[in-house]
């Protein structure tokens, strides 16, 4: 069987309908009789609710309803954790405090939805949020992660004793003993804060509940479809074979598209039964930065110790982990942090404290990177500021610290975000750096490019940083490939689209196996009526989980293709080849018969089924991986800064990744594209900026900077290609991959353009602001 | 209830007469009022530019518009740009350089670089980013956006 499509370059077969205007979002969906739901949220980070009164909302003409906590009854409850909570780790302690449908007695962050209004349309429903008079009783806000530590802190949940939500320990070897032994030991203070996902698409929901046939269809731009329906159906007390949920074109996910059942995911299903009119609630951009998750806030006092030729004896930090005002995502983020605080480093001791901190402010679930971003800069600055008390340069020290190709599977003997140990399958890290540094020119930009630059009065700087990305976890994803009459393929799975490219690169895997043209596979991702197992798209797993999963289902069909056309044409199996469509014996292609004429002889319409055997030409099959697939890579950027403006400009970015497998090279480069400018914003541009009342100071597009043609350069793309052992396509994720290193290569090529002013930068995001102060900081002490 | 106006617009050739409250934005009557969903609402602030179209030729935010302002005027949304089985110039390249993932921006981004390429019909690189420099991409990097308005801007020359 050649492989002719997967691999290649294809374009997608979904863009004509995406350029043409003839895509379906959610807020496309028009349904006659529909609702517009507006959500009252709390414009205080911290207060009592004494009384909230509706009355005047409720009377205005177009509104049909106002509901409060108080109205929900029984309805009213906590939402479920989204990730099984951490009991089985050993010392760990957790507390979990879940989100709520509406506020009742307290708000805990601004944005924390109060009541909700279903009117004539979303225009009368938001002049009727005004008229709601709530009563409320401000108390003092912990915005600050120490602050909220310290004793006598306001409490987020008054029922525990103080505002730490999780408190777990992981050790590896003996980091107190390998210190006594080092020749250097660094120890820095290293911050990062959080940024938003950004997606161009706001969040968004239609219900659709019909009381004759007792079944409720949502529209949701939900990346998890699947358990969306499940967790839905236990909450409105329904079978989970009455309710759909359908993730159509979605405009971007990026991780908070996976948060389920905030407010309006709840109450917008529930509004349309108890009304019996169906309902749309679309966000606008305003409300995402308040009542849409976020993440990145973490402070870590950190230490390296090293060999005075440069090798990590181990790695020590001490860190808060803030998690906004609820935790339903668990430890998944801090756990990914600890993950890939060794990053692709042979680390032998590592002791790293996690605390979990409840402030007043928007809860935090994963943003594309979750949590790996600040193990990458955490380790990247500690061998950075090494590297360079040690006269070693950045290449050097990190080759002298991988771990060997050899060396795989590793087991880093901490727990990853599965609660199992953290093993990197495959790696082979070297080759990334050296083509990195190839093809950004890095001995001669350091040679004589520089020092040219220099002498002109240019601020230029080279940085290369490199990073693990753990990826492909389970549980499982699963999916059904069936022929047509026509000739055709249908494939279901469950994961959602928002812009992988899964309508082709699923294809690819299809019609490599099937011998059709991939155009000629018709995929259907995120409908629940389609595929109901499965989770979600989420953690760079899609082409791996589902991919492989794709896969094996192709590989049945194929079977059960073989074993019939070998019947139908009355030659062995092995003397069959799949081609075009067709089904032919090799060497007289004369002898063939079609798929389509297949699948109408696999489903007679007499005669008998053989006992024990299918109709139709069709298989289901599911793929759980063992455990995650590692994949890594290598950033390299050269940046010129004007210290007087403080505005950079990157000349040169080069990115080399290994994702092992590539089902399709176009899409993963899309991909790696998008999540460097993304790490672009997360360094420099976009920092959600809250300040001690836990009041978000920049929720508009006109002061949170998501970059745009002008800040993000071209990125010159490499791969390389470490199969994962793991799964038969050899794949990894590579989805994040693009975002992860970049504040830990800004921050190196920052220093090196401002090498005369000797500044150190423990920080991400930076800012024009934050390197001015930083640079006139310096300044003074000289 | 508030007054309510007569609007009368001609949206991708087509003449429509309908009737609305002042307050209506015009992005809101092009996808709701009309059906017209090719038109995408991202921030209602006027930033990310998802809701560009042309108004009597010019790029415009509907977002920061109002219906009863098209009164007399002529429209061009991404559904008047060209069809499944015949795509525009740009259409065809940004499926062939990938400038395309989720979607959402790309409408936006069409009817921007539209009336762009008539006015700059050799574009440098440098021009382009400019020109798109009003709207937001969060999942390309906008890099093969700026292939297809090359490749584009080739072939439109010849």
């Amino acid at each position: 069987m050649t492989k002719k499509y997967l691999g290649q370059r294809m374009t997608r077969t979904e863009d004509p309908r995406l350029l043409t205007g003839q895509a379906l979002f959610v807020d496309d969906v028009e349904i006659p009789g529909m609702l517009y739901a507006a959500f009252l949220r709390s414009d205080y980070a911290h207060a009592l609710i004494r009384s909230i009164d509706v009355s005047a909302a409720q009377n205005r003409p177009g509104v049909v309803a106002v509901y409060t906590a108080q109205d929900l009854g029984d309805f009213w409850q906590h939402g479920p954790p989204l990730v099984p909570a951490p009991h089985s780790v050993e010392g760990v302690v957790f507390h979990s405090r879940t989100q709520v449908p509406l506020a009742k007695d307290k708000v805990r962050y601004v944005g924390e939805a109060v009541a909700v209004v279903f009117a004539e349309s979303r225009y009368i429903a938001e002049d009727a949020l005004e008229e709601i008079a709530v009563d409320y009783e401000p108390l003092e806000t912990v915005a600050d992660l120490e602050r909220a530590l310290e004793a006598g802190a306001p409490l987020v949940h008054d029922d525990l004793d103080s505002n730490m939500a999780s408190h777990l320990v992981q050790r590896k070897g003996d980091y107190a003993a390998a210190r006594e032994k080092a020749d250097l030991v660094i120890k820095r203070r290293i911050v990062i804060d959080r940024g938003a996902a950004g997606a161009m698409e706001n969040r968004g929901i239609v219900a659709h509940w019909d009381e004759k046939s007792q079944h409720l269809t949502m529209w949701d731009t939900t990346q998890a479809p699947i358990p969306v329906r499940n967790g839905l159906a236990k909450i409105l007390g329904l079978s989970e074979s009455q309710v759909r949920v359908i993730a159509p074109f979605v405009g971007g996910g990026f991780g908070p598209k996976i948060m389920m059942f905030l407010a309006e995911e709840v109450l917008v299903p529930w509004g349309a039964i108890q009304l019996n009119r169906p309902i749309k609630w679309i966000e606008d951009r305003r409300e995402n930065f308040f009542a849409t998750t976020q993440e990145r806030g973490q402070t870590h006092d950190a230490e390296i110790a090293l060999t005075r030729d440069g090798r990590i004896l181990g790695v020590s930090h001490e860190f808060l982990h803030d998690t906004g005002a609820y935790n339903p995502y668990g430890l998944t983020i801090p756990l990914n942090t600890q993950s890939h605080s060794m990053s692709a480093y042979d680390v032998a001791n590592y002791y790293s404290d996690m605390k979990v901190v409840f402030t007043n402010k928007m809860i935090t679930t994963p943003v594309r990177g979750a949590g790996r971003p600040q193990g990458i800069f955490l380790m990247e600055r500690l061998l950075d500021i090494a590297a360079k008390e040690l006269g070693k340069d950045p290449i050097e020290i990190r080759k002298r610290n991988y771990i060997p190709p050899d060396a795989f599977p590793y087991n880093h003997e901490i727990i990853d975000q599965a609660f199992a140990p953290l093993v990197f399958d495959s790696g082979n890290y070297r080759p990334a750096l050296e083509k990195a540094a190839a093809m950004i020119g890095y001995e001669k930009f350091v040679k004589e490019e520089q020092p040219r630059l220099r002498a002109e009065g240019q601020h230029v700087g080279i940085g290369i940083v490199s990073f693990v990305e753990t990826t492909g976890v389970g549980p499982y994803e699963g999916s059904r490939v069936t022929v047509e009459a026509s000739g055709k393929i249908s494939v279901a799975t469950g994961v959602g689209t928002q812009g992988q490219g899964h309508f082709t690169s699923f294809a690819q895997i299809v019609a490599d196996q099937l011998g059709v043209s991939p155009r000629d596979v018709r995929l259907v991702t995120g409908d629940t009526s389609e595929f109901h197992w499965g989770t979600g798209t989420f953690a760079s797993r899609g082409s791996v989980v589902a991919a492989n999963a794709i896969h094996a289902a192709a590989k049945s069909v194929r079977a059960k293709i073989l074993r019939l056309a070998s019947k139908a044409l009355e030659t062995p199996e092995e003397e069959l080849e799949l081609d075009d469509g067709q089904v032919r014996v090799a060497d007289i292609p004369r002898q063939s018969i079609s798929l389509g004429e297949l699948a109408v002889l696999a489903n007679p319409l007499r005669g008998a089924v053989e006992p024990g055997t299918e109709p139709g030409l069709e298989a289901t099959a599911y793929y759980g991986p063992q455990y995650g697939a590692t994949a890594s890579g290598s950033h390299a950027m050269i940046i010129k800064v004007d210290p007087e403006t403080m505005m950079v400009e990157i000349k040169r970015y080069v990115a080399v990744e290994d994702c092992g497998t590539m089902l399709n090279p176009l899409i993963v480069e899309g991909q790696v594209h998008g999540g460097v400018a993304l790490g672009i914003g997360n360094s420099y541009y976009e920092q959600l900026i809250y300040d001690d009342n836990g009041q978000l100071l920049n929720a508009s597009l006109a002061d949170y900077l998501i970059p745009s043609a002008t800040e993000v350069p071209r990125v010159e793309v490499g791969h390389e290609e470490t199969r994962s052992p793991l799964n038969e396509l050899g794949s990894k994720g590579a989805g994040e991959a693009g975002a992860i290193p970049v504040p830990a290569l800004f921050a190196q090529a920052l220093e090196d353009a401002l090498a005369d002013y000797n500044v150190e930068i423990l920080e991400a995001p930076m800012s024009p602001n934050k390197l001015f102060e930083l640079l006139h900081g310096k300044e003074k002490e000289q | 209830m508030s007054n309510l106006f007569n609007v009368t617009v001609t949206v991708n050739g087509t003449r429509y007469e309908r009737t609305v409250e002042p307050r209506l934005l015009l992005s809101d009557f092009l996808r709701h009022d009309l059906g017209l969903t090719g038109t995408h609402v991202g921030c209602e602030h006027g930033v990310c530019g998802a809701c560009t179209v042309l108004f009597d030729g010019e790029p415009v935010r509907s977002c920061l518009m109002f219906a009863v302002q098209a009164n007399g005027h002529e429209i061009l949304t991404v559904e008047g740009l060209g069809t499944i089985d015949d795509l525009h110039p740009l259409q065809k390249t940004f499926q062939e350089a990938h400038a395309v993932q989720c979607g959402f921006c790309t409408p936006g981004f069409l009817m921007t670089l539209v009336p762009f390429l008539e006015g700059n019909p050799n574009p440098t690189e440098a021009e382009i980013r400019e020109a798109i420099s009003g709207n937001l991409c969060r999942c390309t990097g906008y890099q093969h956006i700026v292939d297809a308005v090359k490749l584009a801007a080739e072939r439109m020359r010849t």
